[in-house]
């Protein structure tokens, strides 16, 4: 399908520059960061901080360079970190302070 | 819209949210406009379009829609398929 069409990033089905690569459909064992970030979702989903609709439309609005480049749960803590401080659940500064102690 | 029964026609709406603004959209792009054949009703759902931005979300009809594979992605052999979850506000009869 070479359809010049306004898609979305993240809207790749039938998209030409991916039909021509081989699909890896080997099993990746996850990493703790992998699992934390998973936790951390479902914790706020739990709480009722932000739905799976606003992970995905969080993900679905990564620039595209970015999209490519980060793994599947980077784009996660990517689409994470933009709700939260969206919403005020932190700040800018609380993100760099702890960012800085890390 | 009146629910619509298993084997009716309906087309895709041709249309593209995406250049008006952020969107949430679960219609994939390459079915825009397209022609399919509805297979079962799953049910009603709070619109994803609006969970998606934390606002209050109408229940709208999510159905099954077959689409003939080879001439929506111009490969497969003849009487492939797509099988795909479209909800009612982006169906019209056909």
């Amino acid at each position: 399908m070479d359809k010049d069409v306004p898609r979305a990033t993240h809207d790749l089905g039938g998209a030409a520059k991916f039909m021509c690569e081989a699909v890896d459909v080997e099993p990746h064992a996850l990493t703790d960061f992998d699992k934390e970030v998973d936790a951390l979702r479902a914790i706020l989903g739990q709480k009722r901080v932000m739905t799976v609709d606003e992970l995905r439309r969080g993900i679905e609005a990564i620039p595209e360079a970015d999209y490519h480049r980060l793994s599947y749960y980077r784009r996660w803590i990517r689409s994470i970190t933009d709700n939260l401080l969206a919403k005020g659940v932190v700040t800018e500064a609380e993100l760099r302070a702890t960012l800085e102690r890390v | 819209m009146a629910d619509l029964a298993p084997g009716a026609r309906v087309r895709v709406n041709d249309d593209w949210p995406e250049t008006r603004g952020p969107v949430h959209v679960r219609t994939p792009h390459y079915l825009r406009g397209q022609p399919g054949t509805v297979v079962r009703r799953f049910g009603e759902f709070p619109n994803p379009e609006d969970l998606a931005f934390g606002r209050p979300a109408a229940r709208r009809v999510l159905y099954h829609v077959a689409f003939d594979q080879p001439s929506v992605w111009q490969e497969g052999s003849a009487g492939d398929q797509l099988l795909v979850e479209i909800y009612e506000h982006w169906l019209e009869p056909a």
